[in-house]
């Protein structure tokens, strides 16, 4: 087992620092949504933003992801510009994704950000072919491949498992716990609750971490990562965690108690590493501010990006439904 | 004075594997997945030897996971492969639809053009052989419903063999229906026969009284319907649509001006099909060419049948597709 890295000062205000902007940017979309600047639906990360920060630090920028519709955080955290992630919300060409996906699809070749995919399940295919691509050219990549604990009753998750292992496919399956398919309790709507353990029924290395701490993820998908990287075999990683807010906008969160909410929130990742970083004289009062400060003018200049751009042409409506390039 | 072309005899189903054959000789990037490819030869007898050929890196044995498989070459093919992927019959592919439709037809345009999918999926399709209500289905017209996607249903054996090629070639998803009736098709096929077109239907028999509108499985139905038909003094232009979509209008309404008169030939079922489609596009192109309405041979909307006389009864039949000419010769005058 790999021993987790030692807290410095850099790399300990770096993951406060990612797990603040998706948290900010997120409350943000919020305030837009309600301004009807954002449209249709919309779905919050908040209070897992440790999963996506902590798997992000595994990974090189070779390496490609497949995410889900909650995916504000893997684009903020990977790389994507948050003001081409804005413009996308807002409908706008200067989008990642020409505006063309909104707040669910969000593209990105250039950081290797492969959506952005809003049928449950659906993204896992696309991950295992692309590490088959990956493993018949010869390269090393890791394909991080991001899903709920939904998409566990899903057939296409099981296919893949199999498919994956079977093959010897360098796919990291990190699986997002965070309790409730929707509105329905994992209780309700799995046989079997120990994800990890239907994963490894295929064959293959599979574990749990506490998705509400950023350093056990970091630690648990660097040992992963290494596992798909070097030995050329996927891996699973439960990441155990929970979303404060509803499913969407349009959820009126009706099925859980608010007290299992308000005892979530005492795990809340940010305020927990916030206050290991000060137990550990890492951080003061004036290293908060200057985060936050910045954070929102990243923020704000993301927001003056997307009111500043434009609309995609009605003539090109029809464009990218084929291919442009050649037959080649 | 040309030399002749020095032919070889060739069935429909050896077409098919030397098309493959030669992606795979030609292009690295090229592999074949899907049930039973591999050790078995293809459940149609399609890849047989292909395994042993070039190896199970290439000629890859899948589970019965039609999501997984097909959604794997989505993923590849966006990784910088060119697969080709074997789906056993349409009816298997509808455990797919959902790799078909939310990913293959919709990540180019959804993306803003970042991603292209280079992908060839082929199926069997069609009746005919007694397997009964799940293996005898022609539901292209549904996957033709779908922007984002190519398809296309070689009838002869030079599409059969030259269709592959500009497949691989597109960089985007293409289906591929082959008709199961036709694996045993027997023909001459030039010994060089290369790639064919993609993108245009083609005229297999000339005519000038009617337009017989047909494809995959159903060429066969309305070229005997055309030689019944010239025994009886009436002359009947075939069109073989080749391509199920994007629909070439043009050949089509080009035809049906010269001779006035249109029966599609459809092995779907006809309510909400393919010659549902191209009678509408007839109607906005060509109304005023029009001598007679245009007319629908069509599958019987039925499950397919296993007993032979009733699943004959449900199919298009080119008795049927004569008499629906003679009908509306008469008519028409």
């Amino acid at each position: 087992m790999t021993a987790s890295r030692p807290l410095d000062r850099e790399h300990g205000l770096a993951l406060l620092e990612q797990m603040l902007l998706v948290r900010r940017f997120e409350e943000k979309c919020v305030e837009l949504y309600s301004a009807s600047k954002i449209r249709g639906f919309m779905h919050l990360y908040i209070g897992e933003e440790a999963v996506a920060v902590g798997v992000m630090q595994a990974l090189d920028a070779d390496d490609t992801i497949v995410a889900t519709y909650r995916e504000h955080g893997h684009a903020l955290v990977r790389g994507v510009p948050a003001g081409s992630i804005m413009a996308e919300m807002y409908g706008k060409v200067e989008g990642c994704a020409r505006g063309r996906g909104g707040s669910m699809h969000l593209f990105d070749a250039a950081t290797r950000f492969y959506g952005g995919n809003a049928i449950v399940g659906g993204g896992l295919p696309l991950a295992v072919g692309l590490a088959l691509a990956d493993k018949l050219q010869g390269r090393r990549r890791v394909t991080a491949c991001f899903f709920g604990d939904g998409a566990v009753a899903e057939g296409e998750f099981h296919e893949c498992m199999n498919l994956a292992a079977l093959w010897q496919l360098p796919v990291l399956f990190c699986c997002e716990n965070n309790r409730y398919a929707m509105g329905t309790a994992i209780e309700r709507y799995e046989s079997e609750t120990d994800l990890a353990l239907k994963a490894a029924s295929y064959e293959m290395t599979a574990w749990s971490a506490d998705g509400m701490d950023v350093l056990a993820v970091e630690e648990a998908a660097d040992r992963a990562a290494g596992e798909v990287r070097d030995g050329g075999r996927p891996c699973f990683l439960e990441l155990r965690t929970y979303r404060f807010r509803a499913h969407s906008m349009y959820d009126p969160d009706l099925y859980r108690p608010k007290e299992e909410i308000e005892r979530y929130k005492e795990h809340d990742p940010i305020p927990a590493l916030t206050a290991r970083l000060r137990a550990a004289d890492l951080l003061d009062d004036g290293d908060l501010e200057q985060l936050e400060e910045s954070i929102a003018q990243e923020i704000q200049a993301a927001i003056e990006f997307a009111e500043a751009g434009t609309l995609e042409p009605v003539e090109d409506l029809e464009r990218f439904v084929y291919a442009e390039s050649p037959a080649a | 004075m040309s030399v002749p072309t020095r032919t070889n005899a060739i069935t429909y189903r050896e077409a098919m594997r030397e098309a493959i054959r030669e992606a795979l000789v030609t292009d690295e990037r090229v592999f074949l997945m899907g049930e039973d490819v591999g050790a078995y030869g293809g459940c149609f007898g399609v890849s047989r030897g292909l395994l042993e050929e070039f190896g199970p890196e290439r000629i890859r044995d899948t589970p019965l996971s039609e999501s997984a498989f097909v959604g794997a070459g989505i993923g590849a093919a966006m990784g910088g492969m060119r697969p080709i992927v074997e789906v056993m019959t349409v009816n298997f592919c509808l455990l797919a639809l959902d790799q078909i439709m939310n990913n293959a037809a919709t990540i180019s345009h959804m993306s803003g053009g970042q991603f292209e999918i280079p992908l060839v999926i082929r199926m069997t399709t069609g009746a005919g052989r007694q397997v009964a209500a799940q293996h005898s289905h022609s539901l292209e017209g549904w996957l033709a419903h779908i922007p984002g996607l190519k398809l296309l249903a070689p009838a002869t054996l030079a599409d059969a063999r030259g269709m592959l090629a500009p497949a691989l070639a597109d960089p985007n998803p293409v289906l591929i229906f082959e008709h199961g009736s036709l694996y045993n098709l027997e023909g001459e096929l030039p010994a060089d026969g290369g790639p064919v077109d993609i993108e245009r239907a083609s005229s297999r028999r000339s005519g000038t009284d009617v337009t017989l509108i047909a494809y995959g499985g159903t060429l066969p139905t309305a070229m005997s319907a055309a030689d019944e038909l010239a025994a009886g003094g009436i002359e009947a232009e075939v069109i073989d649509l080749r391509i199920l979509r994007p629909l070439d209008d043009r050949t089509v309404i080009g035809s049906v001006a010269r001779t006035h008169r249109a029966v599609i030939v459809d092995e779907g079922w006809r309510s909400g099909s393919l010659a549902a489609e191209i009678s509408a596009r007839i109607m906005e192109q060509a109304f005023y060419e029009l001598d007679a309405p245009v007319a629908r041979v069509c599958s019987a909307e039925v499950p397919m049948p296993y007993p032979h006389h009733l699943e004959q009864a449900a199919l298009p039949q080119a008795s049927t597709v004569a008499a629906e000419v003679r009908r509306m010769m008469g008519a028409s005058g």
